[in-house]
């Protein structure tokens, strides 16, 4: 059964709870049961936001993401917090041009992509974090592009349309890292 | 069938409330329910119906109070501190037999508290949700789509019962994201011949009281309450049993614990321990019948709660102390973990084999 308990972590303003939401409209076209849950409060404004994502064949149970077996960690606090909670075997997704910690583990597959330096190369300035998605899509194969695709289209709202191409180029080039 | 779509169960419950006929909704701002009132300033003007948002959680109980004297679906909602504020409203609803949907998405108290997701109201609900002999139903979903189908259900019971319902969740529950589909449910009003929404000279006019300053009339009506109150414990309570039928340790656990608690039952399971889980959806009244039936052949509960452990009591007077009952909780904000839970299964377990 494939089964994915997701920790997305960065500072509020990255699109931390966007890309998380994304995943968990994929999980939701591809008929599976899903949980999206935010860390929610003063800490939003500034300060770290993550959100935990859970997709699976069967109910969610905990919609708390305590042992991820997918961390993407897109500032140092939130990589420190986290890295040592993943579950061996897991996947760690870095935006290294963020995330400067030397501390690394020999057992989960390890991806540092420097999304962020990317994004501004790019003209994808501010969606680093669709490219670290896609380099999720890559590593995990979570779901399939096409299903991304419609759940990129299901989060982006009509008056932003003009931001969906944007968005999916970002992924592309996540997958291409 | 509907399309399924993400939603926050914050906004999930606003939606079937208007949905379920909801016009009147009374609010004011509190962390982690505020979605609710954004989503219903959002959406009410739409649907002709009335948000307004109080000078403070008295005012809008109180509102709720005069809405429903008059007839109409009316709801409010707020955490654990504004919900202390309301409880003289709620007693008054009592009083005066009104029916309406209250809404305590609770965050960890005593006192101003924290935010964080907590279960610590859960004796003001069942026990005192207002002064005097008093009882209002409580509803525990455990799902964005169950609140969803409670919140229906809920002012359909308040309406045939005459009192309030309060949907207990916590700040798991409204901040999450599932999918959700809305029933298709047809509402037909209820027939409110009570209702003081004007007589226009061709009955007697209506009043909405609680006061009665003649003791026997009181303790008459307060016994007349009470009936109801014995009816509603005979057929309304509510629970699902999961993995129960050869349980050696039964959890019994609610809204957002019951989910931990069904994750560690399942990694029980799977590691040859026979665990099962019992969760109550409506709180008071309080599942007895369905929790002894799921603990016939436990040698062991264990009570899980965010909270000191409110509910533990309930269980033990359910099941009459007749087998040791446990407690896991975390309180404050502190979300308990399934490894937790399934360690505690398997000490408890450890210790009735010997």
């Amino acid at each position: 059964m494939a089964s994915y308990n997701m920790l997305f972590a960065g500072f509020g303003g990255q699109g931390i709870l966007f890309s998380g939401k994304v995943v968990a409209y994929a999980g939701l076209i591809d008929g599976k049961e899903v949980s999206w849950l935010p860390s929610y409060g003063p800490e939003m404004r500034g300060g770290t936001a993550n959100c935990s994502v859970c997709i699976s064949d069967m109910p969610i149970g905990s919609p708390l993401v305590t042992e991820p077996d997918v961390l993407i960690a897109m500032n140092n606090p939130s990589y420190d917090k986290f890295i040592d909670t993943v579950k061996p075997g897991g996947v760690v997704i870095i935006d290294s041009s963020l995330v400067t910690s030397s501390k690394r583990r020999e057992d989960v597959r390890f991806y540092e992509v420097p999304a962020t330096a990317l994004s501004n190369e790019h003209h994808l300035e501010g969606i680093a974090n669709m490219i670290l998605l896609g380099k999720l899509l890559e590593s995990t194969g979570f779901t399939s592009m096409d299903t991304v695709e419609k759940a990129v289209q299901k989060c982006v709202p009509a008056s932003k349309s003009h931001l969906l191409e944007h968005n999916l180029r970002a992924i592309r080039l996540g997958m291409e890292q | 069938m509907a399309e399924r779509i993400l939603m926050k169960g914050n906004e999930a419950i606003a939606e079937a409330a208007i949905r379920a006929g909801c016009r009147h909704f009374f609010g004011y701002p509190i962390t982690p329910q505020t979605e609710v009132s954004a989503y219903m300033a959002k959406r009410m003007p739409k649907v002709g119906g009335c948000f307004l948002q109080a000078e403070s959680e008295i005012a809008a109980i109180n509102m709720v109070v005069g809405a429903a004297a008059a007839g109409v679906r009316a709801m409010t909602s707020s955490s654990s501190p504004g919900i202390s504020l309301k409880t003289e409203g709620i007693s008054y609803l009592i009083g005066c037999d009104l029916p309406c949907v209250i809404l305590n998405i609770q965050r960890g108290g005593p006192g101003l508290g924290g935010i964080q997701p907590s279960q610590a109201d859960y004796n003001q609900a069942t026990k005192a949700p207002g002064h005097g002999d008093a009882h209002i139903l409580v509803f525990a979903p455990a799902t964005v789509q169950e609140m969803v189908t409670c919140i229906f259900d809920m002012f359909d019971l308040a309406e045939k019962y005459r009192m309030p319902a309060m949907l207990l969740g916590d700040g798991l529950l409204g901040q999450m994201m599932e999918p959700v589909e809305f029933p298709d449910i047809q509402i037909t009003p209820t027939e409110k011949p009570w209702a003081t929404c004007g007589h226009q000279n061709k009955r007697k006019h209506n009043i909405a009281n609680s006061l009665y300053l003649q003791p026997d009339q009181l303790e008459q009506k307060n016994r007349e309450r009470f009936q109801r109150y014995a009816q509603i414990q005979a057929t309304e309570t509510r629970a699902e049993s999961f993995e129960t039928e050869d349980c050696d340790v039964l959890v019994v656990a609610y809204g957002a614990s019951s989910r931990i608690a069904r994750s560690a039952v399942m990694t029980a399971r799977a590691q040859g321990l026979k665990a099962g889980l019992l969760r109550p959806i409506t709180l008071w009244p309080f599942p007895k019948e369905e929790l002894r039936k799921a603990a016939q052949t436990a040698k062991n509960v264990l009570v899980v709660e965010m909270s000191m452990g409110q509910m533990v009591e309930d269980v033990k007077l359910a099941l009459e102390f007749s087998k040791p009952i446990h407690f896991l909780g975390h309180t404050g904000g502190v979300v308990p973990t399934p490894a937790e839970v399934l360690n505690q299964l398997k000490t408890i377990a450890g210790g009735a084999a010997q």
